[in-house]
């Protein structure tokens, strides 16, 4: 610690300051002057003015990469899906194409089959994210503190989410089609991919056996950071396991949690390849996003396609925000107490 | 005594996860070994073991191309969306600026967006502006959907590091940047590993965006060569190929996460505020 420490005291002085002016650069010439003086006030500290500048031209340059590449790549498709969805656009129909307002939401909202796909989608994002997280989290604990074998588990266990999503739900369909599976043979009777029930479950096995894993792995790199000492202390205390976890444990790991259930979430409402896969979203087992993939590249029907994606984003919108605001300061960005 | 009996716990366990990750790729891999007579017999191990499928996808010069291609890609997307979303999340994470909501709302907008209705747009900028078909076509769409998971684990795990260090290593005249560098960045090296590991995986595996938008082997990606095998060569019966396939590019994610998985240590942080 104490070498550490003294060996970026002997560093700070020339480097520092040159970052410094370099990040005064691109910014408006009247910061110049500023330069200098910080640089004098770095031996006694900079008044707090000063130094809150500093921070704030910071953070803009260490965004800027990032907010640019993103707004750059996305910022006209989604612009334009939302233009498209507020017109009659069919590719067949290229003549028809025009601005209709919300007639294409009130077309896909009063539609059956949308309504059907919502109940499957809502369906197999609230059990497989809830599955999930308590498998992820058994996994995480598992990965994170077995004395034996660590590399092995950690590396098997991450398997399951590096394998290609659609040769995984190939194997699933395999191994499920009567005849050429050992799943099927197993439980002999019928064919489970040809019933609705049956169907959805095989889809949230295969879903929840995919991405466990990443529950896991950022479940696990949450428990990395809980203090050896705390639970130490915990455990001379007097508190059992369970207390240890739900005390000492969770509340350090919530950000961790909040991520890995908001981006699961995220992307388990959009699921698409296994269905796709395993039952082409037949029996009536299709999710949002296959019917939008089915309407914009299938069926060249680009209004009510974009119609549908903006759908799918409002409602994935609000599940966020409930999230968000349910983890409160635990939350990226949030400005809590805890800083500094 | 009850040191023997923890480990055996822990073996149990270690099965149980084993067993429960690994039985779908071991079937995977028996389909790969089977010969086109045996490969619908449904028995879990091969009757009669082959390595015809093997050859087969080495014999063409495509699926080598493919994995150079999905390779490079995704290490190169890999390595810069941590970079920049390293760079934002601790500013994210740490400073005070104006546009903060604003970026940490943008990056989860973009995360939200159905990507599917993404792909068309994205393909005519590409064709205008030369990117369709090339190496940069699909690194940029990747980076810019692996960052907001990487801005936001990141921003996770730097708002648990313990920051008495950072301003420990301010008080000894360390500017912001240099705290960032060399005592915030290996602290949060468990989560810039965990990112890096997730980011790799969905470059990997996408699929959406390499069929779109990519149209010859100078950018095809592995999962797109995949869906070629189905679709021209071989067309009685492209299974065993395609699961040789999917066993052959599953070993570079194993070597990735064997590698990175070590950097995920426990207790690295334990102790070191205390004195």
């Amino acid at each position: 610690m104490s070498e550490r420490t003294s060996k970026l005291s002997i560093n700070a002085t020339p480097a520092g300051a040159d970052v410094t002016a370099d990040e005064a650069d691109p910014r408006t010439g009247g910061q110049h002057a500023t330069v200098p003086a910080q640089r004098a006030n770095r031996r006694r500290r900079p008044p707090l003015s000063e130094n809150k500048r500093a921070e704030r031209k910071l953070g803009w340059l260490l965004c800027a990469p990032a907010a640019l590449v993103m707004v750059a790549v996305t910022g006209y498709p989604i612009l334009y899906s939302v233009w498209l969805s507020l017109q009659r656009f069919d590719l067949r129909f290229p003549d028809e194409r025009e601005f209709v307002g919300l007639e294409n939401y009130i077309t896909v909202l009063t539609n059956e089959f949308w309504w059907t796909a919502f109940g499957v989608t809502m369906l197999i994002t609230v059990v497989t994210v809830a599955v999930e997280l308590v498998l992820g989290m058994g996994l995480a604990l598992v990965m994170h503190r077995t004395l034996v074998g660590r590399g092995i588990v950690r590396t098997a266990a991450l398997i399951p989410y590096g394998i290609v999503t659609v040769v995984a739900a190939f194997s699933w369909r395999y191994a499920w089609t009567p005849g050429t599976g050992y799943l099927a043979n197993l439980f002999s009777d019928g064919a489970p991919l040809t019933e609705r029930a049956s169907s959805l479950a095989i889809i949230m096995l295969a879903e929840i056996w995919k991405t466990t894993p990443f529950m896991a792995l950022l479940l696990m790199a949450g428990l990395a950071l809980v203090p050896e000492d705390l639970l130490k202390a915990a455990s001379t205390d007097g508190a059992t396991g369970w207390q240890r976890f739900t005390k000492v444990m969770l509340p350090v790991m919530k950000p961790a949690i909040l991520v890995a259930l908001l981006f699961r979430t995220l992307d388990a409402f959009r699921v698409f390849d296994n269905i796709y896969v395993l039952t082409s979203g037949a029996n009536e087992t299709s999710s949002v996003s296959m019917i939008a993939y089915n309407n914009l590249i299938r069926g060249l029907n680009l209004g009510i396609g974009s119609t549908m994606s903006v759908l799918i984003f409002i409602t994935v919108a609000i599940i966020a925000f409930i999230f968000v605001k349910l983890f409160g300061t635990a939350a990226p960005g949030s400005d809590d107490g805890e800083r500094r | 005594m009850t040191d023997t009996k923890a480990k055996l716990q822990w073996g149990v366990m270690n099965a149980i996860v084993v067993v429960f990750a690994l039985v779908p790729v071991l079937w995977i891999m028996s389909l790969s070994f089977k010969t086109p007579a045996t490969l619908t017999d449904g028995k879990f191990i091969p009757r009669e073991w082959t390595l015809e499928n093997y050859r087969n996808i080495f014999a063409t010069d495509q699926f080598v191309r493919a994995l150079v291609n999905s390779i490079g890609i995704a290490l190169i997307a890999t390595v810069i969306a941590v970079v920049l979303g390293t760079m934002a999340a601790y500013a994210v994470a740490r400073l005070d600026f104006p546009g903060k909501q604003l970026l940490v709302g943008v990056a989860l907008l973009i995360a939200m967006f159905p990507q599917v209705s993404l792909v068309s747009p994205l393909f005519e900028i590409e064709r205008q502006l030369g990117l369709f078909d090339t190496w940069p076509g699909l690194i940029l769409p990747y980076i810019t959907f692996a960052l907001p998971l990487a801005i936001y684990t990141l921003s996770a795990f730097f708002k648990q590091v313990p920051w008495d260090l950072e301003k420990a290593a301010k008080m000894d005249g360390a500017t912001q940047g240099q705290a960032f560098r060399r005592v915030i960045a290996p602290l949060a090296a468990p989560g810039v590993f965990t990112t890096a590991i997730l980011v790799f995986i969905f470059c990997w595996n996408d699929f959406l965006f390499a069929i779109s938008l990519t149209s010859t082997e100078r950018s095809r990606t592995v999962p797109v060569a995949l869906s070629f095998f189905t679709g021209e060569s071989q067309f009685e019966d492209p299974t065993g190929a395609i699961c040789a396939a999917a066993v052959v590019i599953t070993v570079p994610i194993i070597l990735f996460v064997l590698f990175f998985q070590r950097r995920i240590v426990s207790g690295l942080t334990s102790g070191a505020v205390k004195g």
